[in-house]
């Protein structure tokens, strides 16, 4: 009652335990948002490390499923082949079927009859797995080339894959001996064009190629045949292989001594060199190709691969070298006669294998990075045939007692280790190891080259350019700015300068691109002429003025020197600028960047270093400036008045007693500026040429890690293997400048602490 | 003489010099980077006189002077020049030629050795054109269904209303074709989404079908109706032409449809130029760029800029204000609050490309992925939020300038006395009252000021948009008159974004430079602008306090 009658019933009060539980809200709210801005840094970090993990992830090898083959077929099967979605299996067989089958439980689709009835099949070979090509050879120096061509149709919106068998060459056999004589070893590969057939007779290797002739009046295509041969003179010939350009034709036997013979269009074989693959005594027990065609795996009785490609040398002549070698017991017992490799089979498209020793056992291995990425007991008995699913993802393979295996294999990326991230890696067809980043190509079957070295080195080197223009610029400015100048002025020039550190850097990367980096290729003398001339020019002005009359000096308020000197800066500007061609005239031939080229061998790229460090230095000079003038502006007025006082110059002050004081700040703000040059995107993308060359020249471009990231970002596949590494980049950047900036920040902090004791 | 040097530098006196000369030189350069766009972007709009050179081997050129260059003799003999005479330097010309479509470039250098003699005839006509570049050349006559209808002395001003009118009619058939045309295909998509949705959900039952049917049947009646209209108007914008010559005698005929603007450079007055140029400069701001990009106007980035940058202030603001609040009124100050600064100000130095890296991968793959598969299953595979759009690119700036704001607030925070909050604690208010009531409305110019110098960096910030949703040229703005009006999936043109693709994308860079300029300064303009709007609130909110302190 007497609550209503008081005179604080004219407000409308709220009741207490309402207004308490909103302020406990509010406490939580509030809570929960402060938290949410750790939980937002620690969120971007997590989120990176979670794309980037992946990459480090070991492969994985597990069972699907065994069966034991049907017990007439065991010692006859040829080859192995898998289907994209594994939904098919196949194999060859020795009396000239292919017999289709589902992987999962080995029941039997269907068998195509390839060989005519009657006849003896003497050899088989499978070409490039991609194509799927493969060819029978006959007793009677024939063959039959065929393909297998899977179709895929969506029948009510379900797949459902065909397989069939094609004949490029048409279903009866060809000739690839013309004499007659059994083929007894085979390779084979094709293309739309043409397909080439090589095979070993008695004492010679025959070659017959197949020219598809289009015929224009829409007929059906005529094949025009070329036969070549090579006098074996006693030579064994236990593995051949043939590459999938038909050019090159590899013949060893097995103690390692390998013919490389050439064939020309019209299929005769020239001998292009002879080479010794094993050193210590070993036999060759297999021989393969890698993806591409271009390495060649040698396995030997010691249980080692060793993986050799055709690398130019002085003469322009290529010559098989060896590049790496694998073990398959990972080198534990080094050398031993126990383990010899049995099979190699190679992957679709990437640069893996598989090889198989003695006793049922597979490891699987990636050549670019030199990594034993996985290894496993796949049958009780020696593997005899294996085949690996175009994507990489299943392993069928078929041991000694006929049973098949069929595996599922988890690595999806295989390219990545430490070595192949930072280290120099000996990439297909290069004259060394070397340093590459090149993530893409048109072509299919490319090695990708995934150095992270040439993107930090142009990182760091931006930056150091960058650096050596903003640092002196910077600080020097911001001492005179904080101990010197007037206030007035100092109102001015703070905030002016400030200002630009808002500026955004895409317009200083595109003036820098476009107006500076044609600027300063057209006066490359003038620009070095004006960092030359303007201390000594600036001294010049100072002792003049020093010399002038008092009463003319003591006009000028004490502080503004910076402005007096404006007009000076501007004109030795103007001298050093007009001047630059006058000296190349003088001194270069009137070409600068002509002659550093001709004369010093420097190359000189418009976009060059000089251009980045100019306009990321520009970028980087207002937080520099700014971070430091605040340090030195900071130290306590009395440790200057009191060494002023004990009669030290300002100068010896300033040195002695200010700068010592301010040290840290300013080397905080030193940490910062190289945080925002290491990050900067913008300005790189548009003023470096983006190459990714390691070389520190001055006049040359470089890529940085984030340019990087810009240009190949948008098209870089959900994902994959190159999807990751620029995510492992974005880490590693920011990694770089959170240590940049917690150091500098931490630094800040307990130089704050300390001037408020001081 | 000697010792007095000496005795000057043991002083310091010099390497004080040294470092004003320092600050001197980066006042030369803010100020010179500020001029020099400042004139080329202005400069852009002016128009230029169209000068008819006579060269040395009496071949005739018309273009205007774009640009012009001192080079040695050295380097154009090494060109391989033939340069006779003892001239050291030469002056060279780029000679902007238009008339891309008769022969092949737009562009041409020109030494002051091979000009014989050039002047400006008054007759010279320049023609801004929808594709192709400008023309320049004479007028000879207008036609009308291929009939002169106007010829000689008279063409010009017949030409002007002809114009008018054309102009006129592609206005009304942009206008059907975008947004009546526009509106009915957004209709029939949403049935069809409408459709699939049924389908995915088994409640497509017949009568449904029929409904939709019935719909979609209307709207192509109603589709039927504005093409008949559209083929009208075609034929009425078709059948005018004017007739020119160029300068060495070719004659071309160009369709009124394609033109955007003739005028006569050489014989406009001081105040027609002031006119063109306002002319231009509104056609700039306010228009669609023509010419992939090169031409035109840059409209839909400005309006793709503003729409980023305000989703992102209504996401930023929340978040950056009540972390501040945190970090200064509530939490205790110890380790945790140590670490959040570090924490934040981390935030603010990680490169801007990683939060680009990390919208692109979290935002949009994750987050949109997954919306994607729950709320529109129907449209899938093609991606709705699944893809970089609007709405992640404001989020990405969002997180990107939430450290700007957190600090802005929290210095705003620690300038209101004690004495303020304690008064008010002392009258019964609660800690969230006294905070709502009192704290915030006294902080407010501080956030404020952080809110504008976040708005001012994401304005300028490139390098993540990429990532997330700025692409060169989008089909259709972010907001239209067709449900649900403000469309955040959709991609967006970006000012900074459109310097970099204009300028180092372009097929045609010599000839969208000017336009890139032109672009700077206005970026520049409204980045220097807030700035300095900043810095004024932030002083004169320091002077206010300062008078609450005594």
């Amino acid at each position: 009652m007497l609550r209503e009658e008081s005179p604080s019933s004219g407000f409308r009060t709220t009741p207490l335990g309402w207004r308490l539980a909103k302020d406990r809200l509010a406490r939580l709210g509030v809570g929960l948002g402060g938290l949410g801005v750790i939980l937002a840094i620690v969120l971007i970090f997590v989120y990176l490390l979670s794309v980037v993990l992946p990459l480090f992830q070991p492969a994985r090898m597990a069972p699907l499923s065994s069966y034991a083959l049907p017990a007439g077929e065991v010692g006859s099967v040829l080859g192995l082949a898998l289907e994209e979605q594994l939904e098919i299996g196949l194999r060859y067989r020795g009396d000239g079927t292919v017999a289709f089958f589902r992987p999962a439980d080995g029941s039997v689709i269907g068998v195509e009859q390839v060989v005519p009835m009657g006849m003896d099949v003497s050899a088989f070979a499978a070409g490039e797995p991609g194509s799927g090509i493969a060819a029978f050879g006959l007793a009677d120096g024939r063959a039959v080339v065929f393909q297998v061509v899977f179709e895929t149709r969506y029948p009510d919106g379900k797949r459902v894959i065909t397989p069939r068998l094609e004949y490029p060459l048409g279903a009866a056999p060809v000739v690839v001996d013309p004499a007659g004589r059994p083929l007894r070893r085979l390779a084979v590969q094709g293309d739309e064009e043409s397909t080439t057939v090589a095979g070993v007779v008695d004492d010679a290797l025959v070659v017959g190629r197949f020219v598809l002739e289009e015929s224009f009046l829409g007929e059906e295509p005529s094949v025009e045949a070329y036969h070549g041969n090579f006098p074996l003179q006693g030579r064994a010939v236990d593995h051949l292989l043939l590459d999938k350009e038909q050019r090159w034709l590899y013949a060893a036997d097995g103690t390692g001594r390998l013919l490389v013979l050439e064939l020309d269009e019209e299929a005769q074989v020239g001998l292009h060199e002879e080479r010794t693959l094993l050193s210590d005594g070993a036999t060759l027990t297999a021989l393969g190709f890698l993806a591409g065609d271009i390495s060649l795996l040698a396995g030997d009785s010691r249980g080692r691969i060793h993986q050799w490609f055709p690398v130019r040398d002085a003469q322009n002549r290529t010559r098989l070298t060896r590049v790496r070698t694998f073990a398959l017991d990972g080198g534990r017992n080094r050398g031993a006669e126990s383990d010899p490799v049995r099979l190699l089979v190679p992957e679709y498209h990437r640069r893996g294998f598989i090889a198989a020793g003695e006793g049922g056992r597979a490891v699987l291995f990636y050549a670019t990075s030199q990594r034993t990425l996985a290894s496993a007991q796949v049958g009780e008995h020696t593997l005899v045939q294996a085949a690996l699913a175009p994507r990489a993802n299943a392993l069928l393979a078929l041991d000694a007692g006929g049973r098949l295996h069929f595996w599922e294999i988890e690595n999806e990326h295989p390219e990545i280790s430490w070595s192949a991230l930072w280290g120099k890696v000996w990439y297909e067809s290069y004259l060394g190891p070397d340093y590459v980043w090149q993530s893409t190509s048109a072509s299919n079957d490319f090695e990708p080259k995934f150095s992270l070295m040439p993107l930090t080195f142009g990182t760091l080197k931006a930056a150091f350019y960058a650096m050596l223009f903003a640092i002196p610029l910077g600080i020097m400015g911001a001492i005179y700015t904080a101990y010197f100048m007037a206030p007035r002025m100092r109102a001015l020039v703070k905030p002016g300068i400030e200002i630009m550190e808002a500026l955004p850097t895409v317009i200083l990367g595109f003036l820098a691109g476009l107006w500076l980096a044609p600027l300063l290729e057209a006066n490359l003398a003038g620009i070095f002429a004006l960092l030359l001339l303007l201390p000594p020019g600036v001294l010049v002005f100072a002792w003049l003025w020093q010399r002038l009359p008092a009463h003319l000096r003591q006009r000028l308020p004490e502080g503004w020197d910076a402005a007096l000197l404006v007009p000076v800066v501007l004109a030795v500007g103007a001298l050093a600028w007009s001047g630059g061609p006058w000296l190349e005239r003088l001194f270069f031939g009137g070409d600068l960047p002509g002659w550093l080229s001709h004369e010093l061998g420097i190359d000189f790229d418009q976009r060059n270093a000089l251009v980045v460090g100019i306009a990321m230095g520009f970028a980087v000079i207002p937080t520099i400036f700014s971070l430091a003038e605040d340090a030195i502006f900071s130290v306590p007025r009395h440790l200057r008045n009191g060494s002023l006082a004990l009669g030290a110059t300002q100068w010896q002050t300033l040195v002695r007693v200010v700068l010592l004081t301010a040290s840290p700040g300013i080397f905080a703000a030193v940490m910062i500026g190289l945080g925002r040059a290491v990050g900067e995107t913008m300005i790189v993308l548009m003023a470096t040429g983006n190459t990714p060359v390691m070389d520190f020249s001055i006049f040359q471009g470089m890529r940085t890690l984030s340019a990087n990231i810009a240009v190949e970002m948008p098209e870089s596949e959900v994902g994959s293997t190159h999807y990751r590494i620029l995510f492992l980049a974005a880490l590693v950047l920011f990694l770089f400048t959170f240590l940049l900036n917690t150091l500098g920040e931490m630094v800040r902090q307990r130089l704050r602490r300390r001037y408020s004791n001081l | 003489m000697k010792t007095d040097v000496k005795h000057w530098f043991a002083s310091g006196t010099p390497w004080i010099w040294l470092n004003a000369a320092a600050v001197a030189a980066s006042i030369v350069m803010v100020v010179g980077l500020l001029l020099l766009i400042a004139v080329r972007g202005m400069g852009h709009f002016w128009p230029k006189d169209v000068l008819e050179f006579t060269l040395a081997d009496d071949q005739r050129l018309l273009g205007e002077i774009h640009d012009q260059e001192q080079v040695t003799a050295e380097r154009l003999r090494a060109a391989g020049f033939s340069i006779e005479g003892e001239r050291e330097w030469l002056t060279r010309y780029l000679v902007k030629t238009g008339n891309r479509d008769l022969t092949g470039m737009d562009f041409r250098w020109l030494l002051e050795t091979e000009i014989r003699d050039r002047r400006a005839p008054p007759e010279v006509i320049a023609m801004e054109r929808r594709e192709w570049g400008n023309f320049y050349g004479y007028l000879e006559a207008l036609q009308r269904d291929g009939q002169v209808v106007a010829a000689g002395a008279g063409a010009w001003t017949a030409l002007q209303e002809r114009l008018a009118e054309a102009l006129a009619l592609y206005e009304r058939i942009r206008d059907i074709e975008k947004d009546e045309i526009g509106a009915i295909n957004a209709e029939v998509e949403r049935l069809r989404l409408k459709a699939r949705r049924h389908q995915l959900e088994g409640t497509y039952t017949p009568e449904r079908q029929r409904e939709l049917q019935a719909r979609r049947a209307e709207l192509e009646a109603r589709y039927g109706v504005l093409e008949r209209q559209l083929q009208g108007l075609y034929r009425e914008l078709n059948r005018d032409a004017v007739v020119v010559r160029t300068v060495d005698g070719r004659t071309a005929t160009i369709p009124l449809a394609k033109v955007v603007r003739v005028y006569r450079p050489n014989a406009m007055t001081a105040s027609d130029k002031l006119r063109f140029y306002f002319a231009k400069l509104w056609e700039f701001v306010s228009e669609e760029p023509r010419e992939a990009n090169t031409e035109g106007g840059i409209f839909p980035a400005i309006f793709g800029t503003v729409m980023m940058v305000i989703l992102m202030s209504v996401f930023v603001t929340p978040f950056g204000v009540v972390a501040a609040v945190y970090l200064h009124e509530y939490a205790r100050q110890g380790t945790l609050t140590r670490l959040i600064r570090i924490a934040v100000n981390n935030l603010a130095g990680v490169p801007s490309i990683v939060y680009g890296m990390f919208g692109l991968g979290f935002f949009v793959y994750f987050l949109g992925g997954n919306i994607d598969r729950l709320f529109f299953p129907e449209a899938l595979p093609s991606p709705t939020l699944g893809t970089p759009g609007l709405l992640w690119a404001s989020l990405t700036l969002a997180l990107l300038t939430l450290p700007v704001v957190i600090v802005a607030t929290e210095e705003g925070l620690s300038r209101i006395p004690r004495a303020v909050r304690e008064g008010s604690l002392a009258l019964g208010a609660t800690q969230a009252e006294t905070l709502w009531r009192t704290v915030l409305p006294m902080a407010s110019p501080a956030i404020m000021t952080g809110l504008i110098l976040a708005i001012a960096r994401a304005a300028g910030e490139v390098a993540p948009l990429m990532l997330v949703g700025v692409v060169k040229l989008a089909p259709s703005l972010p907001v239209d008159g067709n449900f649900p009006y403000l469309h955040l999936e959709r991609k967006f043109m970006h000012l900074g974004f459109h310097i970099y693709d204009v300028g180092f994308q372009s097929p045609n860079v010599e000839a969208a430079r000017p336009l890139v300029y032109a672009t700077a300064l206005l970026l520049v303009l409204v980045i220097v602008v807030l700035n300095l709007t900043a810095i004024y609130i932030r002083n004169r909110l320091r002077e206010k306090y300062r008078a609450l302190e005594h």
